[in-house]
C-alpha cells in the first residue's frame, strides 16, 4: 500500500482494488451476494419483495447459526461434517425432555450443553489424539444420527408451543419490516462471535492456531485447549441452532437438516474462509449463508427442481474451494 | 568431574562477571544413544556466543535444553548463578530467555503487530479488559517502537500480515519478538540458514543491536562467515559435548571446521580450559 506512491496510476488503481478485496474478506462474497440477488429479481416476479427477502433470510436462520459454529471449526483448519446432526439431535433432546415434564427452561439449556458436550469428544480426538477432523466428525456423524434415530424411536416428535418455539414469532421491525425472534438472536449471535474473534486474545489464537499450529505452540500458546475450547463453543452454537430449528418448525424430525453440514460449509467456504485455516471470518459466513439462501429460493421460484439446486449448491463449494487453492498459491 | 572444569572455566569471562547462563554437566539420552554426553556450556553478559557443530553432534539438543524444549536426564543449568530446571518453553521464556526458531517462528496469516505480540497480548484497561478485549493501538505502537528502535526501516506497515513479508523480514520480526520480550538473553536457531546474502546482513547487523543492548545472543549456526562476523566466542560441539570454546580472532574459520570434525584438536592455549 506505502509502495504504490511510487507506481504508475493505472497498477495503482487496480492494486487498490486488490488490497480492498484482501484486506475485507467479505467484500467479494458480498458482491457475488447483490448479483445473484439482482438476478432473481430481474428473472422472477416475486422475488424482489420485503416480504420475500425477510422469508429468505428466515429460511437461513438455521443454517446460519450452523454455519458460525462451522466458522470457527474451519478456521483451525478443522471441519465439522456432525454439526447439523448435533443441532437436530439437540432438536429431539429438548422435545423429549420438555414433552416428559421437563420446565423448557431447564429442557434448553440440558439440550444446549448436551449439544457442547458431544462437540467436546470430537474436540478432544481432534486436539489430543491428533486425528483428522474430517474423520473424527464422520463418525461423529454417523454415531450422533444413530443415537438420534434410537432416542426418537424413529419418529417425529412435536414441539411444545412457548420457549422451545418463541424465536420462530414474527414481529415487525421499524413498523413494516417483517422479521422473527430467531432472525435476531442469529444476529446477535454474530456480532458477538465477530466480537470475540477479532478483539480477544482467544480470538487471535483461533486464528494462530489454524495457520500456523507450531508457531503458535513456540509462542507458549496452549494450542490444544484452543482448539479443543473452538470445538465445545460451536457445539454451543449448534445447541441454539437447534432451538432456532424448533422455532421454524414445530416438530423434531431425526431426518431433519440432512444437508446442514454441507450447507454449512458451503456457506463459510463461498463466504471466503479458508479449508486451510487461520484465513476469513464470521462476516463473509453471513453473507455465504445469504447466498445459499438467495440461491435455493431463487431457483425454486424459477421452478427449478431441489435435485438441480442440491447440484448447483455442490458445484459452488467445489468452486470456492478451487478459488481459495488457487489465490493461496499465488501468495504463498 | 565437572566441578573441575568449572573452577577452569567459569571465571574467564571477556569482562570479568559471571556467565549470564550457564550449563554443567548435561547428559540427554535416547534410549543407547546420547545426544547430550556430560556437557558444559558459558554464556557471558554482553556476548554473543555462536555454538558451532556437525549434524547430530548434539548441539540443537543442548539449545532445546537450555531453551525448555527438552528436559535433560542430569546435570544442572544455572541462570545468572542460580539453579534453575525449565520443564517448558514458556517457563524458560518466563524466566527471560527468548528463543527465535529457525523455521515456523511466525504465524504468516497474522499482522506483524499480533505477531510480536502473540501470546503475550495487551488487554485493554478498565471494563473492556475485563472482557478480556485486547489494546490493540498500544500493541501497534509498541511494535513500531520496537521495530523502530531495531533500526528495521523496511517494513513500513505494522498491520500488514507477515505472509506479504520477505523471509529476511520474517525473521526480523522473529528476532524484534525475542528482543522485546527477552530480559537474560536470545537464542537463535539458524537465523540467516534460509536467507540472501543481504538479508543475511541485516539479521547480522540485529544480533549485534541486540547485543550492543546488553542483551547477550546464543547464535547457532552453520554459516562461517556470519559466524565470524558477529561472534565474540565460538563454543564448539562434537559428539554430544563442548570441546572447547575459541575466540574467532585468533583461529581460521578452516580451523574452525576443522575442530568441528575433529580433523584437529583445540589448542590448549586457545581453548579457554573448557577440554579435558
Amino acid at each position: 500500500m506505502t509502495q504504490s506512491k511510487m507506481m504508475p496510476p493505472e497498477t495503482r488503481q487496480t492494486d487498490r482494488i486488490r488490497t480492498l478485496f484482501a484486506r475485507s474478506p467479505a467484500l467479494g462474497p458480498t458482491v457475488a451476494l447483490v448479483i445473484v440477488t439482482l438476478f432473481f429479481s430481474v428473472v422472477t416476479d416475486t422475488f424482489f419483495s420485503l416480504d420475500n427477502f425477510s422469508a429468505v433470510i428466515n429460511q437461513s436462520v438455521v443454517i446460519g447459526a450452523l454455519a458460525l459454529g462451522q466458522t470457527l471449526v474451519i478456521l483451525t483448519a478443522g471441519i465439522d461434517l456432525a454439526n447439523a446432526a448435533i443441532a437436530v439431535f439437540g432438536t429431539i433432546l429438548i422435545t423429549k425432555l420438555v414433552t416428559q415434564g421437563s420446565p423448557p427452561v431447564v429442557g434448553l439449556t440440558v439440550g444446549v450443553i448436551a449439544c457442547g458436550l458431544i462437540a467436546l469428544v470430537s474436540g478432544t480426538l481432534v486436539a489430543r489424539l491428533k486425528l483428522p477432523p474430517f474423520i473424527v466428525t464422520l463418525g461423529m456423524l454417523a454415531v450422533v444420527t444413530a443415537v438420534t434415530n434410537i432416542y426418537s424411536g424413529g419418529t417425529t416428535w412435536r414441539v411444545p408451543e412457548g420457549l422451545l418455539t418463541w424465536l420462530g414469532r414474527q414481529t415487525y421491525l421499524f413498523g413494516g419490516i417483517p422479521m422473527t425472534y430467531g432472525m435476531g438472536l442469529v444476529v446477535v449471535l454474530y456480532v458477538v462471535v465477530w466480537a470475540v474473534l477479532s478483539k480477544t486474545a482467544w480470538g487471535r489464537h483461533v486464528y494462530a492456531v489454524g495457520g500456523a499450529p507450531e508457531a503458535t505452540r513456540l509462542n507458549g500458546i496452549n494450542t490444544q485447549r484452543t482448539l479443543i475450547s473452538v470445538y465445545v463453543v460451536a457445539g454451543l452454537i449448534y445447541g441454539i441452532a437447534a432451538w432456532l430449528a424448533m422455532g421454524r418448525t414445530p416438530t423434531a424430525d431425526p431426518n431433519a437438516y440432512q444437508t446442514g453440514n454441507l450447507d454449512s460449509i458451503t456457506a463459510v467456504v463461498i463466504g471466503g474462509t479458508s479449508l486451510f485455516g487461520g484465513r476469513g471470518g464470521v462476516a463473509g459466513t453471513a453473507v455465504g449463508a445469504l447466498i445459499v439462501a438467495v440461491l435455493r429460493s431463487g431457483l425454486t421460484q424459477m421452478g427449478i427442481d431441489t435435485n438441480y439446486q442440491n447440484l448447483a449448491t455442490g458445484v459452488l463449494v467445489i468452486a470456492a474451494v478451487a478459488f481459495d487453492q488457487i489465490a493461496r498459491r499465488r501468495t504463498a | 568431574m565437572s566441578t573441575v572444569k568449572e573452577t577452569h572455566g567459569s571465571d574467564r569471562s571477556p569482562n570479568n562477571t559471571g556467565p549470564v547462563l550457564s550449563a554443567r554437566g548435561l547428559v540427554k539420552r535416547y534410549g543407547n544413544v546420547a545426544a547430550i554426553r556430560d556437557s558444559d556450556f558459558d554464556l557471558y553478559p554482553g556476548e554473543v556466543l555462536a555454538v558451532v557443530g556437525d549434524n547430530g553432534a548434539g548441539k540443537s539438543s543442548l539449545i532445546k535444553a537450555l531453551s525448555g524444549a527438552l528436559i535433560p536426564d542430569s546435570g544442572s543449568i544455572m541462570l545468572d548463578g542460580n539453579d534453575v530446571r525449565f520443564e517448558s518453553p514458556a517457563a524458560a521464556r518466563r524466566l527471560g530467555i527468548e528463543t527465535v526458531y529457525q523455521t515456523l517462528a511466525v504465524a504468516p496469516l497474522l499482522d506483524i503487530a499480533t505477531n510480536l505480540f502473540l501470546g503475550r497480548e495487551l488487554r485493554r484497561g478498565g471494563f473492556l479488559g475485563k472482557l478480556r478485549v485486547l489494546d490493540r493501538n498500544a500493541m501497534r505502537e509498541r511494535a513500531r517502537q520496537q521495530l523502530d528502535s531495531l533500526g528495521i526501516a523496511t517494513i513500513q506497515d505494522i498491520t500488514q500480515p507477515v505472509e506479504t513479508l520477505s523471509g529476511g523480514q520474517r525473521q526480523a520480526v522473529a528476532v524484534a519478538r525475542a528482543a522485546m520480550f527477552g530480559s537474560k538473553l536470545v537464542i537463535m536457531d539458524e537465523p540467516t540458514a534460509a536467507l540472501g546474502v543481504r538479508e543475511t546482513s541485516h539479521v547480522l547487523d540485529l544480533i549485534r543491536r541486540i547485543r550492543d543492548r546488553g542483551l547477550p545472543v546464543v547464535l547457532i549456526s552453520h554459516d562461517m562467515p556470519a559466524i565470524f562476523e558477529v561472534a565474540d566466542r565460538i563454543h564448539v560441539h562434537r559428539l554430544g559435548r563442548r570441546i572447547g570454546v575459541v575466540d574467532p580472532s585468533e583461529v581460521s574459520m578452516s580451523d574452525v571446521v576443522a575442530f568441528i570434525t575433529g580433523a584437529k584438536e583445540i589448542p590448549a592455549g586457545e581453548s579457554e580450559e573448557h577440554a579435558v
